[in-house]
């Protein structure tokens, strides 16, 4: 039995956004909503991180970095978008430089709404994507498997 | 025996003028290649020949001994006289002074002194053994090795330097025939004959290159080596004019008889401060860090693998008669000190060589504090330490040598990655780093014994500073060589390119490290059969110094160390792992290399050690340490001076 | 009493990660109660460990997971040294032995954050060394032996000689522990420094050995605060536990109400304390011994 759901490691990372997420992201590690009792980490490193974690939406330049951030996680991991920005490039959606939220690049699991989003709904998300991690782990016992 | 000997001491030096007359390389470097050859074989017979004999100390005569005396006694003057006008023809004549005063002193004293008891000149014993093994094993291996590196180092490297390769391959032979002397003379006007020509060898090879620094160097290292010279010379008055002995036992066994005779500890003291000019421990160790102008096989082998041990030898033969009085703490005090601020220099800087030299006066410091406690544990952790540091040192040196000839370079920031494009050398470098502070190979060994020694010195002061010193001394040695293992591996960002490294040079390194790996694998062998009669045959006692069960458990370590990473190299051989780049942030431009800088293009990333040169660097530490060992060296020669008289 | 020896070496094999990881469960359970949090089930460090044995792997040097299969083994081994009573210098030695690849895994990498992180944990491992290596000079000068088994028999404790070498070890215990203020190579659980420090590049199953690797050792250096005081007397054995629960306890309080430092404050202290603590008991033993 798998126990990445009971321990998933998270990344942060901030694309073109207010910040207003960021904030919300980190409240949710302080006291009041204490989302280490799921054993949730802000981890600051792909390698060691299950969950991927983007505030804000995809412009020109970090698009290569997200990509490569993604591909140095290994599986089984998931992508959450929190706020709606990262959802659907948010208020800065028409920019000239932004091509829209973070499935433009890569794929993404949960969508978190909201401007910002609140703690509550990104914990609610956290844990929705910690579901996830059953199923996908599940797939890649059965890849590693067949291999 | 006697006539093996006399081969051994003579041979190099009339060899010597083979390469000095030969002009045509080929054919230079054939005789090179014989006589190098004759030396390992002569030194070799020599030592298991009289091991095949049981082993019992030998006195014994040259033949012509009355010739020999003429001989050095001449000698002696010569060696005065090409110093003098050398140090004229340079505008120092100052120096010939120190050169004019012991020469005169020693040879007026053998003249018209008293008549002295005849004596044999020569000593065989265990330790003899060693170090013959070690000048004529290692040595030759070098000397071999200077053929390929001298060719590449005048024909790729400097080819504005005058070539005087013959010049430097004799003088290579005539510091073996010097070296043998040394180790084998008892009477201390043939030892002070031999030493001064090892001083001006060192001299003469240091300022090969005619350089305005290296010419500045060489004489740094001729006047504090003359000035070590005094020391003997100052110990062979002392011991004429006071007991009528110029014999080396005799003053030793002296010393021991009447521990509280200051005068009797007298040589002792002037033998001890010749020995700590000589191992360039503080404040002497200028000299050898400036001998790294040298061409690196003379570093190798002058100034790390046997030269400096001349002192170290000379230290371990008078140890008995430090055991906890003032000339045995000034020397432990000087050595523990020299470990620990050496190895804390040897942080700060980046120059492959010049980390080298530091760790080797820190080597040095280890094993003269060892010698200074003058217990048996801690003699055999000298020698122990003397041997180890013989082989990985020459290794590390040659191997710095060869990267330098190939890449051009020998700093150590410029060896990122060397496994990946000279994977040979960098193994070679890895082996002899290795060899130099990682358990369970020689200087774990050692450092075990001599901290157990050190607490159980008498001496309250002295007992708690060595703990003390070793303790940091090892803390900072671990940085250092670490830091300098960590290049090794990893990706590099240099193109493959030829390695320029000539066979001879593989040849002579291949055979270091084989010897370093044969020495932790015999390592329980070698202390019973070889170190165990010699600490017995020093001190009368028979004690088991490291405990059965240590042996078992450093043979486990042992073990580990090499089956370990082999076995997980196998087993994670066909591991599957897919391939990614390392983390930057995200802002790697495609490889492990460079990264995408703020204004959108590549950058390449440069990774440097840690040098702390706010904390340990030269600038910062050097003058208050040799000020410090100054004050030690001066307080206990005083006392020791002042009780004599 | 060689087969109780053997017992406790192959006790601390086997029990020794399930000992410490859970006191690192109470730990992270402590230290959120210490900020008004609820925190992680004890279970959690169990939680985190067998996750990232099941990840993909992922690596960019194979030699680095040989390295740390070879840091996992000597660190392992030291620790077999230890409980099976031999001796503890050797115990030291083959411990910075263990560090020596731990170094080598993480540059092998050639990854700027790694590469920071290393060259903080070597001013880690030179400010802690010669407190460890005089913990086991202590040991010798005042039981007249390196053999643990000879240190745990002896007439009376241990600390009643070496309370200055307590004190300093506690304190680089410390940085050991990866604790801050000195938590400045990798910081212990999986809170960030410098990305990761020395394990940034280790993915899952590296990773993984390295936490356990570090729960090995964790469980070396507590028996060596038990060893100051254990003496012939059973009831010692309880005295020891106590006095590793504090310590422990300590630790987790000075992480709590601590702010990280710059290496060079840390080395300075880490001597500074053994100096100065180690140092001085060291000489007044010298002393008396006489």
């Amino acid at each position: 039995m798998s126990t990445i759901h009971k321990s998933p490691w998270l990344l942060h990372y901030d694309g073109s956004s207010c910040n207003g997420c960021d904030i919300e992201v980190l409240a949710c590690t302080t006291p009041v909503y204490d989302v280490e009792r799921f054993g949730v980490i802000n981890t600051g490193n792909p390698m060691h991180a299950d969950i991927f974690l983007i505030t804000g939406g995809i412009n020109s330049q970090n698009a290569e970095v997200v990509k490569q951030i993604y591909n140095q996680m290994p599986q089984p991991k998931v992508v959450i978008a929190v706020g709606t920005c990262a959802c659907t490039g948010g208020i800065f959606k028409e920019c000239y430089n932004i091509k829209g939220g973070a499935d433009t690049v890569i794929p993404v699991d949960i969508y978190v709404p909201g401007c910002a989003a609140r703690p509550e709904s990104i914990i609610d998300g956290v844990v929705k994507g910690v579901a996830l991690f059953k199923e996908k782990a599940a797939a890649l016992a059965a890849e590693q498997k067949a291999n | 025996m006697e006539m093996l000997v006399t081969a051994l001491i003579c041979l190099p030096f009339l060899w010597a003028i083979l390469p000095a007359v030969i002009h045509n390389s080929k054919l230079r470097a054939f005789f090179v290649y014989l006589g190098c050859g004759i030396v390992i074989v002569l030194s070799i017979v020599t030592a298991v020949q009289w091991y095949l004999a049981g082993g019992q100390a030998l006195d014994f005569d040259l033949p012509y001994s009355g010739l020999f005396d003429e001989v050095i006694l001449y000698g002696d003057l010569l060696l005065m006289c090409l110093i003098t006008y050398l140090s004229f023809k340079y505008k120092r004549g100052v120096i010939s002074l120190l050169a004019i005063v012991q020469t005169l002193l020693v040879a007026g004293l053998e003249v018209f002194g008293p008549e002295l008891p005849a004596q044999p000149a020569l000593h065989f014993d265990w330790l003899t053994l060693i170090m013959i093994l070690i000048i004529g094993v290692i040595g030759s291996a070098i000397g071999i090795y200077a053929v390929g590196y001298m060719h590449g180092y005048h024909i790729h490297h400097h080819k504005e330097l005058t070539d005087r390769r013959s010049f430097f391959l004799a003088m290579i032979f005539v510091f073996f025939g010097a070296m043998f002397g040394l180790v084998l003379s008892q009477s201390l006007v043939w030892m002070y004959f031999f030493w001064e020509i090892t001083s001006v060898t060192s001299f003469l090879l240091i300022g090969y290159t005619r350089t305005e620094e290296a010419v500045a160097n060489s004489f740094k290292a001729l006047w504090m080596n003359l000035l070590g010279g005094c020391g003997i010379a100052a110990a062979i008055a002392v011991g004429i004019l006071g007991y009528g002995t110029v014999n080396l036992y005799d003053i030793i066994a002296n010393a021991i008889a009447s521990p509280a005779d200051m005068l009797c500890l007298l040589p002792i003291a002037c033998l001890a401060f010749a020995a700590l000019t000589k191992s360039a421990q503080f404040p002497f160790s200028g000299w050898l860090l400036g001998a790294m102008v040298a061409p690196t096989p003379s570093s190798a082998l002058l100034h790390s693998a046997t030269m400096v041990k001349a002192g170290v030898y000379l230290l371990i033969r008078v140890s008995a008669a430090m055991a906890d009085n003032y000339v045995g703490n000034m020397v432990a005090l000087i050595g523990g000190f020299t470990f620990l601020v050496a190895s804390c220099l040897a942080i700060s800087v980046s120059d492959g060589k010049k980390v080298l030299a530091y760790s080797t006066i820190s080597n040095l410091g280890l094993i003269v504090a060892c010698t200074g406690c003058g217990y048996e544990e801690t003699i055999w952790a000298a020698v122990f330490l003397v041997i180890f540091h013989a082989v990985s040192k020459s290794m590390l040196f040659q191997c710095v040598g060869a990267i330098e000839n190939t890449t051009g370079s020998r700093d150590v920031e410029d060896m990122q990655g060397l496994a990946s494009i000279f994977p040979k050398l960098a193994c070679i470098l890895m082996i002899g780093i290795a060899g130099m502070f990682l358990a369970p190979f020689g200087m774990l060994i050692s450092k075990w014994a001599a901290l157990k020694a050190f607490i159980d010195t008498n001496s309250v002061y002295v007992s708690t500073l060595m703990v003390m010193f070793i303790c940091f001394g090892s803390a900072t040695t671990m940085f250092y060589w670490t830091k300098w293992m960590s290049k090794i591996l990893g990706a590099s960002p240099r193109e493959k390119s030829r390695d320029l490294t000539k066979k001879n040079e593989y040849i002579s390194m291949f055979f270091h490290a084989v010897l370093v790996i044969a020495l932790i694998l015999g390592f329980p062998w070698l202390s019973q059969n070889v170190l165990k009669p010699l600490t017995n045959s020093m001190f009368g006692t028979d004690v088991q110094v490291i405990s059965y069960q240590n042996i078992i458990i450093m043979i486990v370590l042992l073990v580990g160390i090499f089956v370990i990473p082999c076995l997980n190299y196998f087993m994670t051989k066909n591991q599957k792992a897919k391939q990614v780049i390392t983390y930057m942030g995200g802002a790697n431009a495609g490889d492990n290399m460079s990264f995408i800088s703020s204004t959108g293009d590549a950058k390449e990333m440069h990774i440097s050690n840690f040098y702390m040169e706010d904390i340990m660097g030269e600038k910062k530490l050097f003058t208050p340490a040799i000020m410090i060992s100054t004050f030690i060296i001066i307080v206990y020669m005083i006392i020791v001076i002042g009780g004599a008289f | 009493m060689i087969s109780s020896r053997v017992i406790t070496a192959v006790c601390y094999l086997l029990f020794a990660p399930f000992i410490i990881g859970l006191l690192d469960g109470f730990d992270r359970k402590i230290s959120a109660r210490m900020q008004g949090r609820k925190g992680p089930s004890v279970l959690q460090p169990f939680y985190d460990l067998k996750k990232l044995f099941e990840k993909e792997f992922l690596t960019a040097n194979k030699i680095q997971l040989l390295m740390i299969r070879s840091y996992l083994f000597f660190i392992m081994l030291s620790g077999v040294i230890f409980f099976a009573g031999f001796d503890i210098l050797l115990v030291v030695f083959s411990l910075s032995t263990a560090a020596m690849f731990l170094i080598l895994a993480s540059t092998s990498t050639h990854s700027p954050y790694s590469a920071q992180g290393t060259h903080r944990e070597l001013v880690q491992i030179m400010s802690c060394e010669p407190m460890e290596l005089l913990v086991a000079v202590g040991f010798y000068l005042a039981m007249g032996t390196f053999n643990v088994n000879e240190i745990a028999q002896g007439q009376m404790s241990p600390i009643t000689f070496l309370p200055g070498f307590f004190v300093g070890f506690v304190f680089i215990l410390t940085i050991k522990f990866r604790k801050s203020p000195f938590d400045i190579a990798t910081s212990h659980h999986a809170h960030q420094e410098v990305i990761k420090g020395v394990t940034s590049e280790m993915v899952g199953k590296e990773y993984g050995m390295v936490t356990l690797a570090e729960w090995y050792e964790n469980a070396i250096l507590l028996g060596i605060v038990g060893l100051f005081f254990i003496n012939s007397n059973p009831v010692s054995i309880v005295a020891a536990i106590v006095a590793i629960l504090v310590v422990w306890f300590l630790e987790i309080l000075i992480d709590n109400t601590s702010a990280r430092v710059k290496w060079q404050l840390m080395l300075k202290l880490a001597w500074g304390v053994t100096i100065v603590a180690a140092g001085m008991n060291l000489f007044l033993l010298e002393i008396i011994r006489g």
